[in-house]
């Protein structure tokens, strides 16, 4: 629908970027592509020669005619023994064929090696550029786009544009050269007879580019109605649970054979339209082929051809036939391969992270500085309200907030996961401007352990050291124990070579936050992110972990994000915030007895348990 | 199963397995071989009529005949293009027929699969059986025999014509279609271990896009966007590599069969000719036929492959149509009651609402472990019984063995006093409401969505329904009301207002027994509020189960039932479970401790915002 929309102008700007990302990725495979159309020029050129050696062994050879040859095949031929001698050793006649044929197998199969290597240098390319590009897009770029519909493009997308490339565009060229060198030989041999081939071309070449529409219509009909049966089947599955309990099988039966016949009879009607147009295609360039020959036996009556040249002539008709059907392929292709092209486009279009101009690694051990510091997302209301506080360095801060507090954003924002806007408020860190300091040197000295932790499908062992290839297993194991996950990794029979994810072991939620905490401890960073990490470890693992974190980074400067209170006890500071603003701000004894919101949670989590069941019991009472 | 061999595997390709339902297509599978061969018959005569044009018009020198000839040839055409036509309609028509008849059975049988089955397969592992497998076994039957037939007819043919005009010629010619027969099958191996390959490598491609684009944050925190890269790298030049290796082979198969057709060629040019002289007609017909052998002999080596590759997906197939549901009716109970699709609802009991476990032994199916050891417990109709655990303690047990979705290992479950395997499960599940955790709606409009239970529920109990789940907001918010359309899975409503929707639904389907499994879970408080509301009336009137993630919503349950790793370790009244001072009081006061927390930040906000 909104190819329709757009303008001439649009379209032109459109075919000038498609063009221009199409060179991009070909660079590499042009040379790969050129190859293969030249090895295809050659398997032609061999193509041809064999009706001429025939038509020579027909008429000369055999026949015993006048050869009409040009001076230099006549020569050749001499110097071979001549015509008559030919006729009686036959042999050679036919070792040249062979000797033709093996010069095609050849080329035929530099051609499509050839072809490949290009096609797959370009898959290769795409994949490579694409997943590279995906990479450094910005972080804000990945919780906007649906992962799904990004790996459709670099997938089956990707895979069109291949398509395109390496049998359309490629077989284009040869098949131009296919048409013209048998319309030369053609002309060559007999002016008339040529135009009497030509004439009807035309007209099977319009049928084939209007009723190809139809079938193709037929075709997305069916795509359609496909992806719907497929959904319906999904629907049923994921919903057994529901089919069952409301006893809805007969009805989930009725609808779906519905459905599915539904979907067979567009196939059926399909059925009989491809019939229609592959037969009706094929008879009328047959047709054509009949009044080759028809025409050719009256030329050949009357003098005009020789049975040489008649053969000669209905074999270069029959390659001018095959090019001509796949014409109405190519065409709609083309089409296909340029909305491909536009969506990988809005992939490769969209600007990587860059740091700005004149950017510094500063050093990043000194204090870190938040300094009237408001955010919003994309489109929705303000989440940090002017917050402002200072984190010494080497110090440790506590941060405690409910749900929607705005915490987990100020950590992005320090790792420039989004970026603060100008006139936003400042963070600093050793009193340079996060703005100005390199992401990636940044985010180097930045360990984050993120709320919810992703591992790669790979080994623990390579999870552990995934930040750095120089990492020993001794590193691996020093990391694994202070995030208390030793014990955990001894317990698996293949230890910390055990697979991680689908097709290896699940781990715990637990046992996923300490991974996530023994990669991040690895990397020995001066500034350290633990952002509500320990939320699914028991609170003595917590402990654990706290003190193996202070043991080995007395140094560092440390974040600490939870809503557990012990777990915030030790920091030298701690921010309660709320609704995206400071609301308290101080040492944790302070706070413990400011009477806020700190100590009021304090008093829940660690009050005695037999106060709240009595209360539990009361309420019950109550209510009964 | 006799054809099932030890391993597992299947005789002959796992053919034999397809024959009931390739009989069904007997009159089609009959027209596609007839078309098939008249198909190869006209394919033959084309080089006679060439044939004849050379010896007689040209080298004659006479156009006596022409029209005929014109006429004949042009008969031909029109009979060639209408087998071509019948072929090809019938033939797709066929396959897709068999696709649709597959897939029907497969349905079918999926809805009377029991749970254990679902559990152990993945959504996309069953649905792949059902699209996948189905329409490749249909491409096989149809195409395939079609094109078996037409090749198969053509070869022996052209021996044929060719042997009653030479036999010398033809011997030189058929030498070497054995040879090329015999390179083709040894190469065919190694061509399918390559596309296995690349196809494997291909998936792993694909999941490596998937991990880069979701674990996109972690990798931008760890700054290891290079690290992955490279790695993403070697995976494509791997991929590369086989790919090649697949394309060099590819490309041999293709130019060795060029290549044998144009020795075919070279050796009739050789041995015959001499026949040129007289007959340039035979002489061309000759070049046609050796020519014309390669093509179809290289295609059934394919096809033959192509079975033997099809074998997989027969055998997934079939197993799949071979699984018996653990769960069933027996023939007893489905004479009287009726079968899933043919409920003989006349014969059936008003269901009552008592339920009654006795010394009820359950362990699931392939687990050692039993949940269940000789349990007892009478839940009497218009009990409300509450099942309360940490998640993924195992609280799905009970609803489970309720709903007959799995059943006793040992001991009975009673329902109105006998046996509920006395009777059908249809007969119980239309006596159930159930609502989930995550809520499942069903394509469709609002109100298809609400009736799914009762598909004869009048708009009045609609709309009390609706209001008894306080969801008239969700009704009001879209121009269409009720006939709203919820898109696939209800996409386009909230997960809140599913879950109202799912609950009203419930309501609508008026149970005896209502089974709520962590219905308020998933859902925003608001929407948590409104469901708790509903519930507190719903129960009323009814044996209901309640498995419950927030303790202070069933402090007023009959029976509170506590699951610790599957298995119940405490059951009693709220009171009691507080005062024995175990596993459930030590979840209350944990739970406790979250809410109060909860409500200092509640408490803050509000004053915040003042």
């Amino acid at each position: 629908m909104p190819e329709k929309a757009v303008s001439k102008q649009d379209k032109k700007t459109a075919r000038r970027l498609h063009t221009q990302l199409l060179l991009k990725f070909l660079k590499g495979s042009k040379r790969l592509f050129a190859c293969s159309i030249i090895s295809s020029l050659i398997y032609a050129l061999c193509d041809m020669v064999d009706p001429q050696i025939f038509r020579a062994a027909i008429d000369n050879a055999i026949g015993g005619k006048e050869p009409t040859f040009p001076r230099y095949v006549l020569d050749f031929v001499d110097r071979l023994g001549g015509f008559s001698y030919l006729g009686q050793h036959l042999w050679i006649m036919a070792l040249a064929v062979v000797v033709v044929a093996v010069i095609r197998g050849i080329s035929g199969y530099l051609q499509r090696v050839m072809n490949n290597k290009g096609a797959e240098t370009l898959v290769r390319r795409m994949r490579d550029t694409m997943f590279s590009h995906i990479e450094h897009l910005p972080y804000e770029w990945h919780m906007k786009n649906h992962t799904g519909d990004i790996i459709q493009r670099c997938t089956s997308d990707v895979e069109m544009v291949r398509m395109f490339v390496a049998e359309q565009l490629v077989s284009v060229v040869r098949i131009s050269i296919m048409i013209i060198l048998s319309l030369f030989f053609m002309f060559s041999m007999n002016v008339g007879l040529t135009f009497i081939a030509i004439i009807p071309i035309p007209f099977i070449l319009t049928y084939v580019l209007i009723f190809r529409k139809e079938m193709e219509k037929g075709f997305r009909e069916c795509d359609e109605m496909e992806g719907k049966v497929s959904a319906r089947i999904q629907e049923n599955l994921t919903g057994m649970r529901v089919v069952r309990a409301f006893a809805q099988e007969a009805k989930e039966k009725e609808k779906f054979l519905e459905q599915n016949n539904h979907y067979n009879s567009l196939w059926v009607r399909l059925a009989a339209i491809m019939a229609r147009f592959f037969t009706t295609q094929h008879f009328l360039s047959m047709l054509q082929i009949l009044i080759v020959i028809v025409a050719g036996c009256v030329f050949c009556v009357n003098g005009k051809l020789t049975p040489g040249e008649y053969v000669a002539f209905v074999s270069y008709n029959s390659m001018l036939s095959f090019p001509i059907r796949r014409l109405g392929r190519m065409i709609s292709e083309m089409s296909k391969a340029g909305v491909c092209l536009d969506r990988i486009g809005h992939i490769m279009n969209e600007p990587v992270e860059q740091d700005a101009p004149g950017s510094v690694e500063a050093p990043m051990d000194g204090d870190i500085e938040f300094s009237h510091v408001s955010f919003s997302y994309e489109g929705s209301s303000e989440v940090l309200h002017d917050v402002s506080f200072k984190i010494p360095a080497g110090s440790t801060l506590g941060i405690l907030g409910g749900t929607g507090s705005g915490k987990s954003t100020l950590m992005l924002l320090l790792d420039k996961m989004y970026s603060l806007p100008e006139g936003s408020g400042t963070i600093s860190i050793g009193g340079v401007d996060i703005r100005v300091i390199k992401t990636r040197h940044l985010r180097k000295n930045i360990s984050m352990v993120l709320q919810e932790p992703f591992l790669f499908s790979r080994t623990i062992h390579e999870n552990i050291s995934i930040s750095s290839r120089t990492l020993t297993m001794e590193d691996v194991e020093e990391a694994a124990k202070a995030a208390c996950l030793d014990e955990a990794v001894e317990g698996f029979s293949k230890g910390y070579e055990t697979f991680v994810g689908e097709r290896g072991v699940t781990l715990s939620g637990g046992q996923k936050q300490r991974a996530a905490i023994a990669r991040a401890l690895i990397a020995k960073a001066p500034i350290m992110v633990l952002d509500d990490s320990l939320s699914a470890v028991d609170t003595e693992t917590d402990a654990k972990v706290r003190r193996a974190l202070e043991e080995r980074f007395g140094s560092a400067t440390i974040i600490l994000i939870s809503h557990r209170i012990t777990t915030l006890s030790k920091a030298d500071k701690v921010i309660v915030l709320d609704n995206g603003r400071i609301a308290e701000e101080g040492t944790p004894d302070e706070l413990r007895t400011a009477g806020g919101i700190y100590n009021r949670i304090y008093d829940i989590q660690s009050g005695l348990g037999d106060a709240y069941a009595k209360d539990g019991k009361e309420a019950g009472h109550e209510n009964d | 199963m006799r054809t099932t061999k030890k391993d597992g595997s299947l005789r002959f390709f796992g053919i034999p397995k397809m024959i009931p339902l390739v009989k069904r297509f007997k009159k089609q599978v009959l027209i596609i071989s007839l078309s098939a061969f008249v198909s190869g018959l006209l394919d033959l005569i084309g080089p006679l009529f060439n044939r004849y044009a050379l010896n007689h018009f040209v080298t004659e020198g006479t156009l006596d005949t022409l029209p005929f000839f014109i006429v004949l040839y042009v008969i031909m055409l029109g009979l060639i293009a209408l087998t071509a036509y019948i072929n090809i309609k019938v033939q797709i028509a066929t396959e897709v027929t068999m696709n649709r008849d597959m897939r029907n059975e497969a349905f079918t049988h999926l809805q009377e699969l029991s749970f254990d089955y679902y559990s152990a397969n993945s959504v996309g592992y069953i649905h792949a059986r059902a699209m996948s497998d189905t329409s490749r076994i249909g491409n096989l039957f149809s195409n395939q025999i079609s094109d078996t037939v037409e090749f198969l007819f053509y070869i022996v043919g052209a021996i044929v014509i060719m042997l009653s005009v030479n036999v010398r010629l033809t011997g030189a010619v058929l030498i070497i279609v054995p040879i090329i027969a015999l390179f083709f099958s040894l190469f065919y191996g190694k061509l399918f271990t390559l596309g296995k390959q690349t196809r494997e490598i291909n998936s792993k491609i694909t999941g490596n896009f998937n991990e880069g684009i979701t674990g996109a944050k972690t990798i931008k925190s760890l700054v290891i966007e290079d690290r992955i890269d490279e790695d993403f790298r070697a995976e494509t030049t791997n991929m590369y590599n086989k790919a090649r290796q697949l394309a060099r082979h590819r490309s041999l198969f293709a130019s060795v069969t060029d290549l044998a057709a144009s020795f075919a060629l070279a050796f009739v040019l050789w041995k015959g000719g001499i026949l040129a002289k007289e007959q340039v007609g035979t002489f061309s017909m000759f070049m046609s036929y050796a020519q014309g052998l390669m093509e179809p002999v290289r295609w059934l080596v394919e096809t033959l492959a192509l079975f033997v590759n099809g074998k997989v997906n027969i055998e997934r197939f079939t197993k799949l149509m071979e699984t018996v549901p653990s769960v069933s009716d027996t023939p007893e109970v489905i004479e009287k009651y009726g079968d899933v699709f043919n409920p003989k609802k006349e014969n059936w009991e008003e269901l009552r609402g008592d339920i009654e476990f006795k010394n009820v032994d359950f362990k699931y199916p392939g687990a050692e472990e039993y949940v269940l050891k000789d349990f007892d417990l009478k839940i009497p109709f218009g009990t409300n019984v509450a099942i309360v655990g940490e998640t993924g303690a195992g609280k799905s047990t009970m609803a489970n063995l309720i709903c007959r979705f799995y059943e006793p290992t040992a001991g009975q479950i009673l329902v109105d006093g006998r046996d509920y395997r006395e009777r059908s499960q249809l007969w119980l599940h239309s006596a159930l409401g159930y609502v989930l955790q995550t809520p499942h709606l069903f394509s469709g409009t609002i109100r298809e969505n609400l009736t799914y239970g009762r598909n004869d529920a009048t708009d009045e109990e609609i709309a009390e329904a609706i209001r008894m789940v306080s969801a008239e907001g969700i009704i009001e918010k879209f121009d269409k009301g009720l006939d709203t359309d919820v898109g696939e899975g209800g996409d386009l409503l909230s997960t809140g207002e599913k879950q109202l929707i799912s609950f009203a639904r419930a309501i609508l389907a008026r149970p005896r027994i209502l089974i709520l499994d962590e219905a308020t879970a998933s859902v925003d408080t608001i929407t948590e509020q409104k469901i708790q509301a509903a519930i507190d009336k719903v129960i009323k009137g009814r044996t209901s189960v309640v498995i419950a993630h927030r303790l202070s919503t069933i402090r007023n349950a009959d029976i509170i039932l506590v699951v610790d790793s599957g298995k119940i370790v405490e059951r009693g009244r709220h009171e009691e479970l507080l005062a024995m001072k175990g596993y459930y009081y030590r979840l209350w006061t944990r739970q406790y401790e979250d809410d109060a927390v909860a409500a200092v930040w509640a408490d803050a906000s509000s004053e915040n915002k003042n």
